[in-house]
């Protein structure tokens, strides 16, 4: 029998572009009552991208910061998957010209992942399974995403952008990957067609019988394959389409506030998409302490759940340091914009030609 | 439908994406992008490099009126940095706002998106840079 | 090598001229030089244009001219670098009849430049820059010259207040100039105010900073300078003293000092040594004032004025027509306009007249000595070139 790997998460990085808006300057344009949104949905603000950000740039950006906590020569990379609702093209790869960035090319496979919101956690799982099984050193996951909500809708106060990248690999990590499990149903709470410009939702119908039933079928089956328990975890992290969502999933599984208070990010971002439980799993790490066990899954509609059990090595100590963190950039430096400046740099202004 | 930059866009993505430059090895300088003769001694005898991506910016202007592709951008600042090993890069100043550009100032190398080929050619990124 | 005259030279009213075409505004610019130099019949032809294939489709300009001045089949090129294209054609004329080649030659330039738009005429100008370095990463023409600007306030420490209004007189003084200027494009005074409170266009240049887009055309008639003594009496002849040309990095990023035009200095210092002249022996000068901050720099470049002292000097009224050295007294790009590719012509055409004594209501009083200096890109190439009354 091959001897048993340890494989894990060896760097990480995270991105989030600078640019907020506030849900004040959003609910004033179509006449809404702001309290309303940040009371009912717990959000504040949402992170904008200026017109050169993109799934690209960003996740360029975040995966040179997970490269650099590594510590790896980039050529040792032999895959990168980005996952994201909003690549750039239509047809043609991000993956290659991240790769390219990076300096990670021709050795190397690359395929864009498309999942709703959950197309960062499969890269990452992708790249977990590769590894484990020893077909590549170290692989690369990201999740990225600029999304865009209908002027108007209520996805409007959450469309955000941001971008989470994992290396995974073996040997010196700072995190193991302990458990896996996924959970996957055909729920259509949320789409879009080919040459739409926004989603389509099912509004209410994406809570119970997408959300809460494939978060909490995916979680419940990873605590009992791990023979785990809620108190077991130093931190929780789950997709994050609103304030309210996570925290109420938690709850549900048993977790308490304070586990899942570090990942929950939304309030102050937004929903970054497939970036959104990495880019809180970013933020875990940031403060997290060797022996911390944590609990992460993702959602997508569509519909599924990724679920991972890491534990936080000895090799963490010094890394977080090593790269921006994720809730300086949040906190920090922040440029707050009107709602034109917003639908100018969401390219939203109807234009000639 | 061709387009009329892929070739030299792609032709040029060592730059570009990576700040794949020249070291002289005569003076040790650096030059971006990559030379095949050194001006002024005609040295011919180079080392592959990559740009140190913090710098100094040493001039600059403010774009009021865009050309053609940068229309959704003005107005934009545009530097010329001074990198380490003495290579220069002409480049936007992102992530800052106008009145905040100042000769000297210290900026760092960022990877951006640097316009699009029309409504339907090919996105094209490169480098900018923004406060260090 | 031969001593080589201008006999000749023609340019009709610049501006946007939209009921003729390129090859109209050239043949008649061309007949008047060749009816000014009373000849019918060139030996070859030199046409300087930047980029006529981008503002009309139109490339082969050498055949296409020469047939339609009536001239095939004589030998005829477009001669090409950026804004100094003309500058370029009359230093490409001047060699063939200094060698020996030629005996008779046009040089002209042109450029129609209102066939395209704004945005088509602002990219073809642009590929004066460095496409994959400059360009690519959002430079435009008024955006490089607004960095030597800013480059050169800093460096010489100069208050901002006071830089604004010396960038502010250059363009006061050239339209002064081109207000006696029938030909110029711009028959209007500007004061430093209008200039001040202009549009902006690259910090620190406004629109009134800026030389404008312009339909135009300029030609000059060379000869050996014993022809033209032996069988061209019309004129006093004008010789051509001195020619010289120098280039420099096309980006601007890679110049030693961004704030100097080291092109225009050493095409200068060669002029200055076939001439045997100094800076100080040249009554007056066309330079090269694409953007008023150019107009400084060059001042300065070519000897006129002390390096950092050149903006002091115009508001002082030094390069006025009744200053120690008037510059642009034709209007200048700024003025007169800027068909790039006739532009370096159209300054061998006011020397000219200066220094005949033909300037009307601009001519100066001290004209001996007049020099030329036509620039390419952000100072990339330079031509200068220097005229003597004999």
């Amino acid at each position: 029998m091959a001897q048993e790997r340890v494989v894990g998460i060896v760097g990480y990085g995270s991105y989030i572009p600078r640019h907020r808006i506030k849900v004040e300057e959003i609910a004033k344009v179509w006449g809404m009552d702001p309290e309303t949104i940040k009371r009912g949905l717990q959000l504040y603000e949402k992170s904008v991208p200026t017109p050169d950000q993109d799934v690209i740039t960003m996740s360029v950006e975040a995966a040179r910061r997970a490269v650099k906590r590594a510590g790896i020569d980039p050529k040792k990379i032999g895959a990168v998957y980005v996952g994201s609702e909003s690549h750039p093209y239509a047809v043609k790869p991000t993956g290659t010209t991240v790769a390219e960035a990076l300096g990670a090319t021709p050795d190397i496979h690359t395929a864009d992942m498309e999942f709703a919101c959950k197309a960062g956690s499969e890269g990452m799982f992708v790249c977990y399974g590769l590894v484990k099984a020893g077909l590549i050193e170290y692989g690369l996951g990201i999740g990225a995403d600029t999304s865009q909500g209908a002027p108007g809708d209520a996805l409007e106060y959450s469309a955000s952008a941001g971008a989470a990248a994992f290396l995974f690999g073996n040997g010196d990590v700072l995190a193991t990957v302990d458990f896996t499990y996924s959970y996957m149903t055909d729920t259509p709470d949320f789409w879009r067609r080919e040459h739409s410009f926004y989603p389509s939702h099912g509004g209410r119908f994406t809570g119970d019988p997408a959300y809460f039933k494939h978060i909490l079928g995916c979680g419940r089956a990873l605590l009992e394959m791990s023979r785990m328990k809620p108190s077991d975890f130093a931190h929780c992290v789950f997709h994050q389409p609103n304030g309210k969502f996570p925290m109420r999933v938690a709850k549900m599984l048993g977790f308490t506030e304070e586990q899942n208070k570090t990942g929950w990010l939304t309030p102050w971002l937004g929903n970054t998409y497939s970036g959104s439980s990495p880019m809180g799993l970013t933020a875990i790490l940031d403060i997290s302490k060797p022996g911390d066990k944590i609990f992460m899954v993702s959602y997508g509609s569509g519909a599924g759940s990724d679920g991972f059990i890491y534990t936080v090595t000895e090799h963490i100590k010094g890394k977080p340091e090593l790269a921006p963190k994720t809730r300086p950039q949040l906190d920090e430096n922040k440029f707050y914009i009107d709602y034109g400046t917003y639908a100018k740099f969401r390219g939203k202004i109807l234009k000639a030609g | 439908m061709m387009s009329s930059i892929t070739a030299r866009y792609w032709r040029e993505i060592p730059q570009r994406y990576r700040g794949e430059a020249s070291k002289s090895k005569k003076t040790g300088k650096t030059y971006f992008p990559p030379r095949l003769v050194e001006p002024k001694n005609g040295n011919r005898q180079f080392e592959p490099v990559k740009l140190d991506y913090e710098g100094n910016l040493i001039t600059y202007t403010v774009i009021r009126v865009a050309p053609a592709g940068f229309e959704d951008q003005g107005a934009y600042a545009l530097g010329i940095v001074e990198l380490p090993g003495g290579a220069r890069i002409t480049a936007q100043i992102a992530d800052c706002p106008l009145s905040d550009v100042k000769i000297g100032m210290k900026v760092r190398v960022v990877f951006r998106k640097i316009r699009d080929e029309g409504h339907e050619g090919i996105h094209c990124y490169g480098y900018k840079v923004v406060p260090a | 090598m031969r001593d080589v005259a201008v006999i000749g030279v023609g340019m009709n009213k610049w501006g946007e001229l939209w009921e003729k075409s390129l090859r109209d505004i050239f043949v008649e610019a061309a007949l008047l030089a060749m009816d000014d130099a009373s000849v019918d019949h060139i030996d070859s032809l030199y046409v300087g244009s930047m980029t006529p294939g981008l503002f009309i489709g139109q490339e082969h300009l050498g055949s296409l001219l020469a047939d339609y001045l009536g001239q095939c089949p004589i030998p005829a090129a477009r001669v090409e670098s950026a804004c100094a294209s003309g500058g370029l054609a009359v230093r490409m004329g001047w060699m063939d009849v200094a060698l020996g080649v030629s005996d008779i030659v046009l040089v002209g330039g042109v450029e129609k430049m209102l066939d395209v738009d704004g945005g088509a005429a602002t990219y073809a100008l642009a590929t004066a820059a460095d496409q994959e370095w400059e360009c690519y990463n959002g430079a435009t023409f008024p955006g490089l010259y607004a960095m030597i600007a800013n480059a050169y306030q800093a460096k010489h420490n100069i208050p901002f207040d006071k830089f604004r209004k010396q960038l502010a007189q250059v363009a006061v003084k050239n339209h002064a100039n081109g207000l006696l200027n029938p030909n110029a494009q711009f028959q209007s005074k500007v004061t430093p105010e209008q200039v001040m409170t202009s549009t902006m266009v690259a910090d620190p240049l406004r629109l009134l900073d800026c030389s404008p887009i312009t339909d135009g055309a300029a030609a000059a008639i060379l000869c050996p300078l014993e022809m033209a003594r032996a069988k061209f009496k019309k004129h006093s002849p004008v010789v051509i003293a001195a020619s010289g040309a120098a280039t420099d990095t096309l980006s601007l990023a890679h110049r030693e000092d961004i704030a100097y035009l080291k092109a225009t200095e050493v095409a200068a210092q060669h002029a200055y040594k076939m001439a045997n002249m100094k800076p100080a022996d040249i009554d007056f000068a066309e330079v090269h004032d694409c953007f008023t901050i150019a107009e400084i720099c060059v001042i300065e470049a070519l000897g006129f004025f002390e390096v950092g002292k050149g903006g002091d000097a115009t508001l002082e009224g030094a390069t006025a027509l009744d200053g120690a050295k008037p510059i642009n007294s034709s209007g200048g790009l700024k003025s007169k306009g800027h068909p790039v590719g006739a532009t370096g012509v159209a300054q061998v055409v006011e020397v000219a007249h200066q220094l005949r004594g033909e300037a009307g209501k601009r001519q100066l009083q001290k004209a001996r000595i007049g020099l030329t200096q036509n620039m390419g890109g952000s100072g990339g190439s330079t031509v200068v070139h220097i005229f003597k009354a004999v």
